[in-house]
């Protein structure tokens, strides 16, 4: 499962960047915080390869056993 | 103790360098970093022939930059540190100095004193650097600065120091010079001296907060927790609050850092502000000097009183923080103060401004390493 | 494995995240990779210190739940020295960046590894000085734009790894933020090393270094350093690119070590 945490998030993209199977992508547009927050797209195509995990200079995602 | 026994005899005829040492061992330094340079040398020498006899740690450094890192960083292991230098090191040490101050880290600095400025001569003293020990770094602090003006209070003077260093959380600076540095004199070592540790810490820890004083006693010096301890030590010169984290945009939390480090010194003068005198009760006329000059000031004093002249001898073995109020109370009952240093004027403006016009104030000054004769100083008292 | 929420739960300070850096630099991801290394190690970290120097890099431990030590600009390998020297059974960790290190500290580098004293050196070279920002560092990229070089850069930058390799450090390793696990790894086996170890971490800043060097996307950044990066077995055939792996592992005394057995001999 994966998790956001939104008050760590800085919206830099390198989770998205790194995710071998295009589970989660980036927003185009800004949410109302203006913030741009990675957003999951499909929950089966993530293989908890956590290499978002491992990308995030904030600690801000993380992929947790269901 | 084991130090005695690596001391030897307790009466001894050696050097002021070596007896900085003796001073610093009996205090319970067990930690040196420093580098070579004249006319220092032989502390570092001493401190690597007797630190590992005791267990202690030698550290020759690359520059006198890292020498007092090195120190500094030792100091929050919980060790009593030092270094040594002469006037270029101790130009290079300024940086860390301030970081000392700034981050209330007991050690301290010798800075025996040759000639400058630059190169100057290196085996000759000087009392030039007496301004650059109060204001060498940057920004507004306090530092404490003692100053021997024999081999016997060189040894006696180390103790004191690292005792208020460790009081008072704070760098302490032995002011001493090529003379005294490198003559040799009787020493007589103390059976037990006072020695002052550090308070530590011993509270809660999520109640901990590095840099908040008055958990044991209404005072404004933190409590200590050693690295390695359970408590979580977040140490920066960056400007801080309590807790330690950085704050840079805050006046306020600024101000209150400063005014309490530098008030902390300033509000223990008492304590801290221990100066040698003789004959003040009935004097008009003081001669006020420190290290090497006092040795000259002394005999003129006694001339001066053996032809029946009210003299004083001021010998200030503090030299900061300056006690502007015992000068201005001692300008209302003497009509001259005779100031004796090895440099071009320094403690004489410090005297001039505490006494503002209320009494003559002159300077007998003298450089190159040549130290004022009584005679000298006689000129200005006849 | 443990998740970042768990990472920050056990070993980052409470109410300091999110971190000062900007979105996009890799310095964070540097200090990701630390911790999981530290975790999986089984490291006390009661018993660590972080220390580091000025610059982007050295704010990291402002955000590790233990002892820290920021010291002054260059600094903080020698300030670190002094740290293990007066209790070796710290294990003592370095965060500092390209500047910090490799140009006002390059005397206590040098030293440091001459000495072999035992902590472990985590160099973040950004290719700028960041904090002040971004003026061109020892290690920036010849003909590269900063701030104080608008007509670019005209000096040869260091290479960082093989300069302390020479030196002599035991352990000597380099990699990307665009490698976390390798990184990891590396970080791991210099915190069990007897002696200077030294990780070099290649990480982007996108705000002052590749801004003005024309590369705007966080997704062309990261490409750039998987294309001008080449692993040390494939490094002859092409020379252009900047090496990354493990350039040296070895074994050499360690100065508390050496001190203690002195000490051992000579002791009242």
């Amino acid at each position: 499962m994966i998790k956001v945490k939104k008050e760590y998030c800085k919206g830099c993209g390198y989770c998205t960047l790194v995710c071998p199977t295009g589970s989660i992508k980036m927003p185009e547009e800004l949410d109302k915080e203006g913030k741009r927050i990675p957003m999951v797209v499909d929950e089966d195509t993530c293989k908890k390869c956590h290499l978002c995990e491992l990308s995030c200079p904030d600690f801000a995602i993380s992929v947790e056993e269901d | 103790m084991d130090v005695n026994n690596v001391l030897g005899p307790s009466q001894q005829f050696i050097q002021g360098d070596k007896a900085c040492v003796y001073g610093a061992l009996l205090a319970g330094c067990r930690f040196f970093a420093g580098y070579p340079i004249t006319p220092a040398t032989e502390i570092a020498e001493e401190m690597s022939r007797l630190l590992p006899r005791l267990g202690g740690t030698y550290l020759q450094m690359e520059d006198e930059i890292a020498s007092i890192a090195a120190i500094i960083g030792a100091s929050w292991t919980g060790t009593k540190t030092m270094t040594a230098t002469s006037g270029p090191g101790f130009s290079l040490m300024q940086e860390n100095i301030g970081y000392a101050i700034m981050t209330e880290t007991p050690c301290v600095i010798v800075n025996v004193q040759r000639g400058g400025p630059s190169t100057g001569q290196p085996t000759i003293p000087s009392q030039g650097d007496v301004m650059q020990a109060r204001f060498g770094s940057h920004g507004d602090y306090e530092i404490i600065t003692l100053c021997p003006s024999s081999v016997q209070q060189t040894l006696e003077q180390m103790i004191r120091a690292f005792n208020l260093a460790e009081k008072y959380r704070t760098p302490v600076i032995l002011l001493t010079d090529a003379a005294i540095g490198h003559m040799r004199e009787r020493i007589t070592i103390p059976a037990n001296p006072l020695v002052v540790t550090r308070d530590y810490v011993d509270i809660d820890y999520n109640d901990y907060k590095p840099f908040r004083t008055g958990y044991l006693h209404a005072t404004k010096i933190p409590e200590f927790a050693p690295f390695g301890s359970k408590y979580n030590t977040y140490v920066t010169g960056l400007t801080h609050n309590d807790d330690g984290h950085p704050i840079t945009d805050d006046w306020n939390v600024h101000a209150k850092l400063i005014k309490r480090i530098t008030s902390k010194l300033t509000d223990n003068m008492e304590d801290i502000y221990d100066i040698d005198t003789r004959y003040t009760d009935y004097a008009e006329i003081a001669v006020v000097s420190y290290g090497i000059s006092a040795r000259p000031a002394l005999e003129a004093v006694y001339m001066a009183q053996r032809l029946g002249r009210d003299v004083a001898y001021i010998n200030l073995t503090t030299l900061w923080p300056f006690n502007y109020e015992y000068f201005s109370e001692l300008s209302k009952r003497v009509d001259k103060i005779v100031v004796v240093e090895m440099n071009i004027g320094s403690i004489y403006h410090c005297v001039r401004e505490a006494t503002s016009g209320r009494c003559d104030v002159v300077l007998v000054s003298s450089l190159g390493g040549r130290v004022s004769t009584p005679k000298d100083i006689w000129e200005e008292i006849k | 494995m443990i998740s970042n929420t768990e990472l920050d739960e056990k070993y980052l300070r409470k109410g300091m995240m999110p971190s000062i850096l900007c979105a996009g630099c890799g310095n964070g991801i540097v200090l990701n990779a630390t911790l999981r290394a530290i975790d999986k190690l089984g490291m006390d970290i009661d018993n660590m210190v972080f220390v580091s120097g000025i610059g982007c890099s050295s704010r990291l431990n402002g955000y590790i739940k233990a002892d820290a030590l920021h010291a002054t600009h260059g600094r903080a390998i020698a300030f670190a020295t002094g740290i293990k020297a007066a209790n070796p059974d710290l294990d003592v960790v370095v965060f500092t960046g390209d500047g910090d290190c490799a140009g006002i500290g390059g005397n206590h580098l040098l030293h440091g590894i001459r000495r072999n004293i035992g902590i472990t050196v985590i160099t973040i070279n950004n290719y700028t000085y960041g904090m002040t920002g971004g003026q061109f560092s020892p290690t920036t990229p010849q003909t590269s734009r900063s701030t104080t070089s608008p007509f670019g850069t005209i000096e040869h930058p260091f290479d960082l790894s093989r300069i302390v390799v020479s030196a002599g450090a035991p352990y000597v390793a380099r990699w990307t933020v665009a490698h976390p696990v390798q990184l990891q790894k590396a970080i791991r086996k210099g915190l069990d090393k007897k002696g200077f170890s030294f990780i070099e971490v290649l990480s982007p800043c996108p705000t002052s270094y590749w801004r003005r060097n024309k590369v705007y996307s966080l997704e062309s950044v990261y490409q750039w350093y998987k294309d001008n990066t080449v692993s040390l077995t494939k490094a002859d055939d092409h020379p252009e690119k900047i090496t990354i792996g493990e350039f040296y592992d070895g074994e050499k005394a360690e100065w508390t070590e050496l001190w203690k057995s002195l000490v051992g001999q000579v002791r009242v």
